[in-house]
């Protein structure tokens, strides 16, 4: 099994303001909209480099939305910041209508998604986003795992014509994936090769995947972890190609398992080859106020659990 | 262009035909508020904005319009039409499955002259806003018209876009409110009363402006013109346009019944023949 490295805890959202500030270097139609919260978002870079391109639209999140969609009238790129909880529940017919039907280039980038926000408890824990976006006709959507892939993403999405649901956290994480990355919309990263049991993984959980399939083969056990940094366009070849060979799998998100990648996965299954699935994700519940790891220890997201699963999912083969 | 007043009079006629004979056909759509706003959208489209009907989305050192209230699509569709972004004849598609014309704009089956769908109340004026600020940025002096309902201005987020616009100086948007009175379920002050909608466009920062007579065309082009003297001043400019609902067709003045009911055969031909065809029925 290959091992991956952690070069040092960092948050994503700091990737999403690398990335951002980079793309304010070289790509000059690119424009940043902000609901007041340009440090959580850390796209403070972006600001102080180019504030005629920036626009703080204070805690309006529908009229950025909008706003966004008719920046795209007269060639912008807009990429619109605030947390995952008012980039999608909030708007949601904003992005149905003047984003997603009216077919906009607009970038909606979500910071502080899933349990990992912490203490500020459920009412700012969005675990239904992907979900809601993914739903969206024309709607790319993506959840990336550390602050190099995330940085990578927000660099390719200004390549893509289209709109694109950008979803990321808040704490500081492993950075592991290479800096030097190219980031490919909708094509799953396979990690690790195995035999016994597949296990796709997006966002936080992609980590503790890895983490999980260390302890798998150290029970002799050789788990397959992928990637899956795009949930829609989702890469069915991938995950059919891996348990093709593996014959079960584990589907691992910082989400609602009513909604999610794993029910995306389960459908790709159903339709080309039903194998057994286990679901690593919240169940149909809110969250709460704790630390980001105790939360996730409390809903049953990390390697443990993943662990746990590949182990049960194995036996139902 | 320009006409004299008798041309777009005439204009304005046979748009309130094209209008009837849409819904009509389809016995569905919303003709009073398409009528009330006949006379503004001819003004726009035949005196007024400066646009080329080699229509591309990016709008480029062109006037921009955007209807918020989409569903009077009968008076933009005719109006677009005949102003040369698609065939007349199409606009006897309005509704009909596999259509551009569908009962609310959208970019969605690329209907030249729309740039945004519409429908859902409340989103074109941040959207007009977004594409005033990209027009500042690519140092293009024209102007972002957009209309927008009484009624639809009880959707919030108006207020958050009326509030940005002020506060970022967006100068070069002449936002219109078709100040009808009417809505759905009854007259806007019945149904949530909106108090008095010039001071608070004022409150919040903008330049206001009162048509008095929104289906006088004369009137109306002395308004825009007005309107167009008053921006690049750092104020965003707002027009109340004091339309009547229905107007053109007696039986449906002054009401919200036909707000979104079609006529009948024999509604449609009285209708029709209130308004003889002067530029040629599709």
């Amino acid at each position: 099994m290959k091992n991956y490295t952690d070069t040092g805890k960092k948050d994503t959202r700091s990737g999403f303001g690398a990335g951002l500030a980079e793309l304010g270097k070289t790509n000059e139609n690119v424009v940043a909209l902000c609901a007041d919260l340009t440090g959580s978002l850390k796209m403070d870079e972006f600001k102080a480099n180019h504030p005629e391109r920036f626009f703080q639209v204070g805690i309006a999140e529908a009229n950025m939305i909008g706003m966004a969609a008719g920046m795209t009238i007269g060639g912008k790129i807009p990429f619109t910041g605030t947390f995952a909880n008012f980039s999608t529940g909030r708007v949601y017919d904003q992005i149905r209508q003047s984003v997603a039907y009216s077919g906009k280039n607009v970038k909606i980038c979500a910071s502080h998604a899933g349990l990992t926000l912490g203490e500020d408890g459920a009412t700012h824990q969005i675990l239904e986003d992907i979900g809601l976006m993914k739903m969206l006709p024309g709607m790319t959507v993506i959840n990336t795992c550390d602050f190099n892939q995330t940085k990578a993403a927000t660099i390719a999405i200004a390549e893509h014509d289209g709109p694109v649901y950008l979803r990321f956290g808040r704490p500081k994480v492993a950075n592991f994936t290479p800096e030097d990355q190219k980031f490919e919309i909708g094509k799953a990263v396979q990690l690790t090769e195995g035999n016994d049991v597949t296990i796709v993984a997006t966002g936080h959980l992609v980590w503790e995947a890895l983490l999980a399939a260390e302890e798998l083969e150290a029970k002799g056990i050789s788990a397959e972890v992928i990637n899956i940094h795009t949930i829609k366009p989702l890469d069915d070849e991938a995950i059919l190609a891996s348990v093709a060979k593996t014959g079960c799998l584990v589907t691992a998100e910082e989400h609602n398992f009513l909604g999610g990648l794993g029910e995306s996965v389960a459908r790709v299954l159903a339709e080309n080859k039903p194998v057994p699935q286990e679901f690593i994700a919240t169940k149909d519940t809110f969250g709460e106020s704790g630390t980001p790891a105790q939360l996730m220890e409390k809903y049953g997201l990390n390697a443990n659990a993943i662990k746990n699963a590949a182990e049960k999912v194995i036996k139902r083969k | 262009m320009p006409h004299n007043t008798q041309q777009l009079e005439d204009f304005v006629t046979q748009v309130r035909r094209d209008i009837l004979r849409q819904v009509h056909k389809v016995n569905s759509g919303h003709p009073g508020g398409s009528l009330g706003c006949a006379e503004f959208f001819v003004a726009l489209y035949q005196e007024v904005m400066e646009y080329s009907t080699d229509f591309t989305m990016d709008g480029l050192n062109e006037d921009l319009f955007f209807l918020s209230n989409g569903h009077i699509s009968p008076v933009f569709y005719s109006v677009l039409a005949r102003s040369g972004f698609f065939p007349v004849e199409e606009l006897a598609t309005f509704r009909h499955i596999d259509s551009r014309l569908q009962g609310h704009p959208t970019t969605h089956e690329g209907l030249p002259g729309v740039r945004i769908a519409s429908g859902s109340l409340g989103q074109g004026m941040s959207v007009a806003i977004g594409a005033a600020e990209a027009k500042k940025l690519n140092k293009d002096s024209h102007i972002v018209y957009s209309l927008h309902g009484d009624g639809e201005l009880q959707e919030g987020q108006n207020w958050e876009a009326i509030m940005y616009a002020a506060g970022h100086k967006v100068d070069n948007l002449i936002a219109t409110v078709d100040l009808n009175g009417q809505q759905i379920d009854g007259s806007t002050d019945d149904v949530l009363p909106m108090g008095n909608v010039k001071d608070k466009f004022l409150a919040f920062g903008w330049e206001v402006l009162e048509i008095e007579k929104g289906n006088n065309i004369v009137e109306i082009i002395k308004g825009l013109e007005e309107a167009k003297a008053l921006t690049g001043k750092g104020k965003p400019v707002c027009i109340l346009l004091k339309t009547v609902m229905g107007n053109g067709v007696d039986f449906m003045m002054h009401t919200h019944a036909w707000h979104g009911k079609a006529p009948n055969d024999e509604q449609l031909a009285t209708g029709l023949k209130q308004n003889p065809e002067t530029l040629g029925d599709y």
